[in-house]
């Protein structure tokens, strides 16, 4: 028998040589009209009947060119472009980008301030993994999880509405503290929010985590070992879940969070079902955080003072928070005027995203759903 | 096992079929059998229009929500509304499809519908042919369905289709075996392989039904046939063959209007069906709940056979819906290994365990 190379291979792909003449390889698109692909992901799949050899993502269908955007509108402008990109983390998003202007102009947050931020920010945690949740029980077919996600998420997007009017992509913090103070109503909401959420999630492990179908489906499935989660520069809980304790809240303490007390859950194994488990956990140890912010949330001023424009003084400054999918780094290179020469976001769907392959090579097509379902992308994030 | 001669506690005269024999003596025989077709036919036409609608308000039920209510009181026209949506669809299909298979294809599960409807015993003397190897007839009747699902898949010329198609044809087959052999079961215990004698067997009081005359092996063998059938049935948790998350509607992923209609027509009757043999074999059929306290039974023997056999089929479906919006979908290897390496072999060991029972006189 005579080796041939392989021809038409689509791009990206490794050329191997065809060595088994009884298998047939084929290439699948998925996406970017997929929906797993939770957007407009597009993945070309190599398959060996339903068996997935080989991955190569092509990213670009929803680039707006964000970054380049932000060359041409003021400071305070492209704090709205920020919640564009993960619009399930806008707040989170929002003040990535503040807490690296406050660190040009050397601005302080009342204390106030500081509470609403941490409160919006956990609330902004759980409603995105409340949404993560439904859908990774979707795309493993349980369709009803979908909706009971939703009965929940309902109460806190019902607060930002009422907060800013917006109900996805929030525009609400500002430098120095936010763009106005929360109403009366907020810690009331925040509390009711808090006791439903410890029984939904007791209502969400009998029907889904407790489930025989659902741990056969994801445990050992989609296994990232430590070595590989950092060295293609996960971060999130599908680094946590690796077995490494990383989180920005925690070892790089930004805004009020070194006073909370809330735990890092951390897996061992790398599996879909430890990075299921660390999201889960992650909703209880938000409740903790909004728990005791309830309890001290302080009166007084909640913004330090506010500007028309802002003119960051010529450097670099760079800024990381912990996002719902996590690290979001947001680099500015400043020249002294109202806009920035250039800004670079670090999103981290982006990198988790690349260790896709190292995770589903080998496994079927129905897991490579479950490792995308647990890999919680959001696809603007990742396009930016 | 007490067997009653049923020509006379069941009179096969009744008003309809009197009158027709009184009045047209030689075409008695044609007139019936065209009467069995228009009545199969009304059958087969309606209950998905009321088993779309049932599913859909469990479903909703179960997702704390209302579901459709805007046509009709509490939406009991919203399945005619579809139905009518998809007649007037434009029906695709894809560059360089087989169109006449394509077109074939979502033939081939609804007339197997149809003609196992035939066997079913709605009651006493409803029921169009009973013939001796009844369950037999089923099964074989049944494999239609498997055929049009993997030439649906193969003629659609897509990647996607073509894999679900696989996945049912592999799935399909398999626990068909499972089906067979719990039939088989009861056919052993019941002396019997004629649907309408299956359900003469279990007369007596509910503990005669065959899922409780069995002891435990009775319970085990209706589970076992719920995931079997389920399977047999491509419904969630084992849906694999449409999974639209994974394959984006697998087979039926280019089928559109009437064509996408009809697959889903005939997993509806399909459904009913499934649920029909299972209160065949193990609820007693058409033959109403005796509980043994006098007044309550007469009670229950007044309400008419078919009466007793829907609403028994309406639980079994409630079943089917339950599982199918609460369960998360496996994966085609693990739902191999349930069948073969679980299912199959407990199948094997069952039928034993039954004939040693009913050798040891072990039946309630």
């Amino acid at each position: 028998m005579e080796l041939q190379l392989i021809d038409n291979i689509p791009e990206g792909f490794t050329r191997g040589l065809n060595t088994d003449e009884t298998s047939e390889e084929y290439f699948l698109n998925m996406g970017p009209q997929h929906p797993s692909t939770h957007g407009v992901l597009r993945l070309v799949l190599k398959l060996d009947g339903e068996n997935v050899l080989e991955i190569v993502p092509h990213l670009g269908y929803v680039h707006r060119g964000i970054e380049k955007l932000t060359e041409s509108q003021t400071y305070l402008q492209n704090i709205h472009l920020t919640d564009r990109l993960d619009y399930l983390s806008s707040h989170i998003n929002n003040l990535g980008y503040c807490l690296a202007m406050e660190q040009a102009l050397n601005l302080g947050v009342p204390e106030r301030g500081e509470y609403i931020r941490v409160m919006l920010c956990e609330l902004q945690r759980i409603q995105s993994h409340l949404l993560w949740w439904g859908v990774s029980g979707m795309d493993l077919g349980a369709v009803t999880t979908f909706l009971y996600g939703f009965k929940e998420r309902e109460m806190i997007t019902d607060i930002f509405e009422e907060l800013c009017g917006a109900r996805l992509t929030m525009n609400f913090f500002r430098p120095g503290g936010s763009f106005a103070d929360v109403p009366d109503t907020f810690l009331p909401h925040v509390q009711r929010v808090i006791e439903r959420m410890h029984v939904a999630l007791d209502e969400y492990n009998t029907l889904l985590t407790n489930n025989i179908i659902f741990q056969e489906r994801t445990r050992g499935i989609g296994i990232l070992s430590k070595e590989k989660a950092l060295s293609y520069g996960c971060s999130g809980a599908v680094l946590r879940a690796s077995g490494i304790s990383y989180d920005v809240r925690r070892n790089d303490p930004y805004s009020i969070y070194d006073r909370f007390d809330f735990d890092i859950p951390i897996g061992t194994v790398g599996d879909c079902f430890d990075r299921y488990q660390i999201k889960m956990e992650e909703m209880a140890q938000s409740l903790r955080i909004l728990g005791q912010a309830v309890k001290t949330f302080p009166k007084g001023p909640y913004r330090s003072k506010e500007q028309a424009a802002y003119r960051l003084p010529e450097g670099n400054y760079y800024s990381q928070v912990e996002t719902a999918r996590g690290l979001f780094g947001t680099y500015i290179v400043a020249e002294g005027g109202t806009k920035p020469y250039r800004v670079k976001f670090r999103s981290p769907s982006f990198s988790n995203l690349s260790a896709l392959s190292e995770m589903a090579v080998g496994h079927k097509i129905a897991d490579l759903v479950t490792i995308l379902a647990t890999l919680d992308f959001v696809v603007p994030e990742i396009d930016r | 096992m007490i067997q009653l001669p049923t020509e006379t506690v069941f009179p096969v005269h009744n008003a309809i079929g009197d009158l027709v024999r009184h009045y047209f003596p030689n075409a008695a025989g044609y007139a019936n059998g065209f009467l069995t077709i228009i009545s199969l036919l009304l059958i087969v036409a309606l209950l998905p229009v009321f088993l779309i609608w049932l599913e859909r308000k469990v479903a909703a039920r179960f997702q704390a929500r209302l579901g459709p209510m805007r046509v009709g009181y509490h939406g009991l026209l919203q399945s005619t509304a579809d139905g009518l949506k998809l007649i007037f669809k434009e029906v695709l299909i894809p560059e360089g499809a087989d169109s006449f298979v394509f077109f074939l294809a979502p033939i081939l599960p609804a007339s197997a519908t149809f003609l196992v409807m035939t066997v079913l015993p709605f009651d006493h003397h409803l029921q169009v042919a009973d013939p001796a190897g009844g369950a037999l007839y089923v099964l074989g009747i049944s494999g239609l369905s498997v055929l049009g699902i993997l030439l649906a898949g193969w003629s659609s010329n897509n990647k996607y289709s073509l894999l679900g198609a696989m996945r049912s044809g592999a799935q399909m087959i398999s626990f068909e075996i499972s089906l067979a052999l719990i039939m088989l079961l009861i056919v052993m215990v019941s002396g019997t392989a004629s649907l309408r004698e299956i359900v003469l067997s279990q007369q007596g009081t509910i503990l005669d039904w065959w899922i409780f005359k069995l002891p435990i092996l009775g319970i085990v063998a209706f589970v076992m046939y719920m995931i079997s059938s389920t399977a047999e049935l491509n419904r969630a948790p084992f849906d694999i063959s449409e999974a639209e998350s994974e394959l984006t509607g697998g087979f039926a992923t280019e089928y559109s209007g009437i064509s996408f209609a009809m697959f889903f027509f005939a997993e509806f009757v399909n459904m009913f069906v499934s649920a029909g043999i299972a209160t065949t074999f193990f609820l007693g059929g058409f033959l109403a709940p005796q509980v043994g306290i006098g007044p309550l039974d007469a009670f229950f023997e007044f309400i008419p056979g078919f009466v007793w056999f829907f609403c028994k089929t309406v639980v079994v479906i409630f079943l089917y819906m339950w599982f199918r919006w609460t369960f998360p979908r496996l994966r085609i290897d693990q739902l191999m290994y349930l069948e073969w390496k679980m299912l199959l072999p407990a199948n094997l060991a069952l039928l034993p365990a039954a004939g040693f029972f009913l050798a040891m006189g072990w039946t309630l």
